[in-house]
């Protein structure tokens, strides 16, 4: 899953899609996220950062990825590569 | 110690109109006053006299009445040519599909007596017409939406039938309704005939999100600008009322694509329904200038005023870039004027 090159984020999780025009708001977790997907980082360095800056088990921070996920993808956020 | 020359110009704009379903005039002429290359002097040209441009501060410096387009060409060139005859006027930009056809009749006569346009040919004009579009997409691979010109409110049923509900039906030069039955579509029929006459046009309808792009082409095929727009707040007439720059390559190669087929001359509007799986479909083109073409000028590529030099013989650079995310917001404002003003333009027809 390859988030979308030209998306803006902003450090207050304000997310722009240039693309179409649609905007969303994300929590600073969805904002920290979506930051290390755009530097290109797989999903076991995403949860090996995440895990050291917030308090989450491993199994509880994966449901929550896959469920962000979908969220990213549902509002055509994210490609699959 | 700095220096600079600019050059004088008198440009004449119509489309004062700036209501809810705003003309482009006052856009237009907000970017021409912003090039720094001209010292303007700006002739509105107005069909009513509560069009609000014509009592805008910093807008026009002088108003003058012209006829209806229904007139014809003898009446507008001989207002036009009183109006020139103390003017002086440079270039005229037009602003309204209605009077369009006229003006590009009479832009000959207008380049003998000094006063340029930057128009497209009648022939540019009439295919991407309505009536003609979806032949146009065919012959240079758009996608358009399959649609039916009609005469008579009894042929809505069976175009209804073969596209299925709901349908698009639209006016010759504006307004259309979505119509999920055909009570409603026939209501929709007599409205739009009624204001704008006949023929009516049934459209399939497309489902996705409405993109607009404004463009400007030199006349020889290549594209000058062309910049994406998202509406995000739509007025209950489908006018923009705020709006935001897009960065989608696609969509400038389908404008550009758009020029270099038609070797369009002058500015346009594309709408566009892009669909959930990415496909573009053309809704209209509209051939000039959009009411939000200010957010051109914001966004670092002056339409109008490339427009101008265009209409001068000047050679024009295309735009290479410009400003993603940058939005517009239209607003409502109570102007004070009194009525003598207002008497001045009704009876003298001038401003």
């Amino acid at each position: 899953m390859k988030i979308n090159s030209n998306l803006a984020v902003s450090d207050s999780g304000f997310i722009f899609n240039p693309s179409n025009g649609d905007s969303f708001s994300t929590n600073a977790v969805g904002a920290d996220i979506i930051r290390l997907m755009k530097e290109g980082k797989k999903l076991t360095e995403i949860k090996k950062e995440m895990s050291a800056k917030y308090d989450v088990e491993p199994g509880a921070f994966e449901k929550d990825y896959e469920d962000f996920i979908s969220q990213l993808q549902d509002h055509f956020l994210v490609s699959h590569v | 110690m700095s220096s600079s020359i600019k050059r004088k110009l008198t440009v004449a704009v119509t489309g004062l109109n700036a209501v809810d379903s705003p003309g482009p005039g006052v856009a237009v002429i907000r970017g021409i006053r912003d090039c720094e290359d001209f010292d303007v002097r700006i002739i509105g040209l107005s069909y009513e006299s509560l069009e609000p441009g014509i009592y805008m501060e910093g807008i026009a410096d002088k108003v003058y009445q012209i006829p209806y387009p229904a007139a014809g060409t003898d009446t507008l060139m001989s207002r036009l040519e009183y109006i020139h005859s103390v003017e002086k006027i440079d270039v005229i930009i037009p602003n309204f599909d209605a009077e369009l056809h006229n003006f590009i009749k009479i832009s000959k006569q207008l380049k003998e007596i000094g006063i340029a346009t930057f128009l497209p040919s009648n022939e540019q004009f009439e295919a991407r017409d309505k009536v003609n579009l979806f032949k146009f997409g065919e012959k240079h691979g758009f996608l358009i939406p399959r649609d039916k010109t009609i005469y008579d409110v009894s042929e809505l049923a069976g175009v209804a039938k073969e596209f299925e509900y709901p349908i698009v039906v639209k006016g010759k030069y504006y307004e259309a309704t979505v119509a999920y039955t055909l009570e409603q579509a026939q209501k929709a029929y007599h409205k739009l005939n009624a204001k704008w006459g006949l023929p009516i046009i049934v459209q399939e309808f497309i489902s996705g999100t409405e993109v607009n792009i404004a463009a400007l082409g030199d006349g020889e095929g290549n594209t000058i600008s062309a910049v994406p727009m998202r509406k995000l707040f739509i007025t209950d007439k489908g006018k923009a009322w705020a709006g935001i720059t897009l960065e989608e390559q696609s969509l400038i190669d389908l404008a550009s694509k758009f020029i270099s087929a038609t070797k369009w001359r002058g500015g346009f509007e594309i709408e566009i329904m892009r669909t959930n799986d990415g496909k573009p479909y053309i809704m209209e083109v509209n051939p000039r200038f959009p009411a939000w073409i200010y957010l051109t000028v914001g966004a670092g590529q002056n339409q109008p005023a490339s427009l101008v030099k265009l209409a001068l013989g000047e050679k024009v650079e295309p735009y290479t870039s410009y400003a993603v995310g940058k939005l517009f917001i239209r607003y409502a404002w109570d102007l004070i004027t009194d009525v003598s003003e207002f008497q001045k333009i009704s009876a003298f027809g001038e401003l």
